[in-house]
């Protein structure tokens, strides 16, 4: 249907104005980063990096930082693997209880991950377990998992189930089916689940709150700073772990583009030297 | 082939729900568990009784109840308004800008929900970003805006815009645009379209996205605690204070049980109102 040329301009401001609405907090942060002051006000007089060269020293920071990266990497292995297989089981079998099994995958994330949090505080204490960023692993996992499994499962609707037959009628096996066909056809969505898990467990703070015990990840502990009162590190650290996340946002996009490139360079030298 | 399908579908499907099953369906057994025993203990062999339940009731917890159901339900309604221009767009009127608006919103997903509120506070407080530069411009006096019931409301809109967006956009993409054609070439008006043709044929993205910002919403706490700088006790704060500071874990696990009642019942009515394989395009 035609919309008018006016309509259009309006929803394109609208919607222009919907990611400055998104972004300006982060905007704030970053002005308050480089602010020199230790008790911030606007407009900002003088600039400096001072707080990023603290923050980078600090061993507490640190240690935040190795906390974080260790879970969220071992959250992203964990999801990516029962993710491929999920997302499998999710679009691609027909079988008895496949919508049943849906239903289920996607119930934990209409649930509040601060209530899921308390609730696996309390499982961890009736199994006698105390809580550590190993049982922070386990908390993300409840909700980044599913995500995981949609994120595949959307790759493997598109997946054209012939291909498999054909191997089969082959007399390939269920494994060599596995590797040779559906892996790496499902690969891509695999990467992408892997990114939205490692990036969502990374920036995680509800579900890490209560089940971390006397580890603390870096959401973590901006959240203790941001109730206690002020403190000029937390624009800063906010604004790297911010860095941190574009950065590998980044890689992850360009590192297959500069790969396919390369092999690109290497074939012309090929043609080249014949 | 069927056979097969059976076969290989439960095997797959094995791996992952089991990691649900120990990290969200025990989990919630054992707080529902907890919240029959009797004040105070911290293990399961006891006797249950139902004082936690009662506690609740004596003690006026229902007031925090009503706040965080009602600044869920006054979030949502802003949402939906807020959305619904933005997803029709989305879903019918932008072209590549579609693709463009969701990777911002995606990666806005990704900064830590604390951070991003944290800004808020820096851009609305006394002195903040809005405040500061008025006054540096006018030499106007005001007062910040933060600490208060619509600052919460407008911090929950701001978390779970995503949350109402995406669903709205992929329920409005299902209204056949024959049909909208149709109506206008009868003479329909703008209103009437959109009162008889959109709204019922986005029904089902509607309701997904309304009930999840909903029940996210609900159990929300970040938003109270930084914006509101608890001006109003949500229920998930009387949750998290009855753990730490009462030490009462039936309380808390009680309270825990009312709010999952009311969400885990909205989010089962959500997710089979779902068709997954519609949604997410299944071709065959």
């Amino acid at each position: 249907m035609e919309t008018s040329r006016t309509t259009r301009i309006v929803l394109y401001a609208y919607g222009i104005l919907a990611i400055l609405f998104l972004y300006l907090p982060l905007v704030s942060i970053g002005f308050a980063s480089v602010s020199k002051a230790r008790y911030l006000t606007f407009p900002i007089r003088d600039y400096s990096t001072r707080w990023y060269g603290k923050a980078l020293e600090s061993s507490t920071v640190g240690d935040l930082l190795v906390t974080s990266l260790t879970i969220a990497g071992i959250v992203t292995v964990i999801s990516m693997v029962v993710g491929f297989f999920g997302a499998l089981a999710f679009a691609r079998y027909h079988w008895r209880y496949r919508s049943l099994f849906q239903k289920f995958i996607l119930l934990p994330i209409f649930f509040p991950q601060t209530v899921l949090g308390l609730a696996l505080l309390m499982w961890f204490n009736a199994l006698g377990v105390i809580p550590s960023w190993k049982t922070a692993i386990v908390a993300h996992l409840v909700w980044i998992s599913p995500i995981a499994t949609l994120v595949i499962a959307i790759r493997a609707y598109s997946f054209d189930p012939a291909l498999e037959e054909a191997a089969r009628d082959m007399g390939a096996s269920t494994k060599t089916i596995l590797q040779e066909v559906t892996l790496p056809l499902l690969m891509p969505g695999v990467i992408s689940a892997g990114l939205f898990a490692f990036l969502l467990s990374w920036g995680n703070f509800p579900l890490s709150l209560f089940t971390t015990g006397a580890d603390s990840t870096l959401p973590e502990w901006l959240y203790a700073k941001m109730v206690s009162g002020y403190s000029p590190l937390v624009p800063t650290l906010g604004i790297l772990s911010v860095i941190a996340s574009v950065i590998i946002l980044l890689a992850a996009l360009l590192v297959p583009r500069l790969v396919t490139y390369l092999r690109f360079l290497k074939e012309q030298e090929l043609e080249f030297s014949e | 082939m069927e056979r097969l399908d059976n076969k290989l579908g439960m095997l797959n499907a094995l791996p992952i729900f089991f990691v649900l099953m120990l990290s969200f369906l025990a989990p919630l057994i054992v707080v529902a568990a907890f919240s029959v025993m009797p004040q105070k203990v911290f293990s399961l062999f006891n006797a249950p009784d139902f004082s936690a339940y009662m506690t609740i009731v004596e003690q006026g917890y229902w007031r925090s109840l009503v706040w965080s159901l009602g600044m869920a339900f006054a979030s949502t309604a802003v949402l939906f308004i807020l959305c619904w221009p933005l997803a029709f767009a989305m879903a019918k009127v932008f072209g590549r800008f579609t693709l463009i608006l969701t990777i911002a919103v995606v990666v806005s997903l990704f900064v830590s929900e604390n951070i991003r509120l944290f800004g808020w506070i820096l851009t609305l407080m006394k002195g903040g970003l809005i405040e500061g530069h008025l006054r540096a411009l006018f030499g106007t006096e005001m007062d910040g805006v933060l600490y208060n019931v619509p600052v919460i409301v407008f911090g929950l809109v701001y978390v779970y815009f995503p949350f109402m967006l995406f669903p709205l956009a992929q329920g409005i993409s299902m209204v056949p645009d024959d049909a909208r054609q149709a109506a206008t070439d009868l003479g329909a008006s703008r209103w009437r379209i959109l009162w008889e043709i959109d709204l019922p044929l986005a029904a089902p993205g509607i309701v997904v996205g309304s009930l999840l910002s909903f029940v996210l919403a609900a159990g929300a706490l970040a938003e109270s605690k930084l914006l509101g700088g608890q001006v109003v006790i949500v229920m998930a704060d009387e949750v998290e204070t009855a753990f730490t500071y009462g030490q009462d874990w039936p309380l808390g696990s009680a309270l825990s049980m009312v709010l999952i009642a009311i969400i885990g019942t909205l989010a089962i009515f959500g997710v089979s109102k779902v068709d997954l394989d519609r949604i997410m395009g299944r071709k065959r």
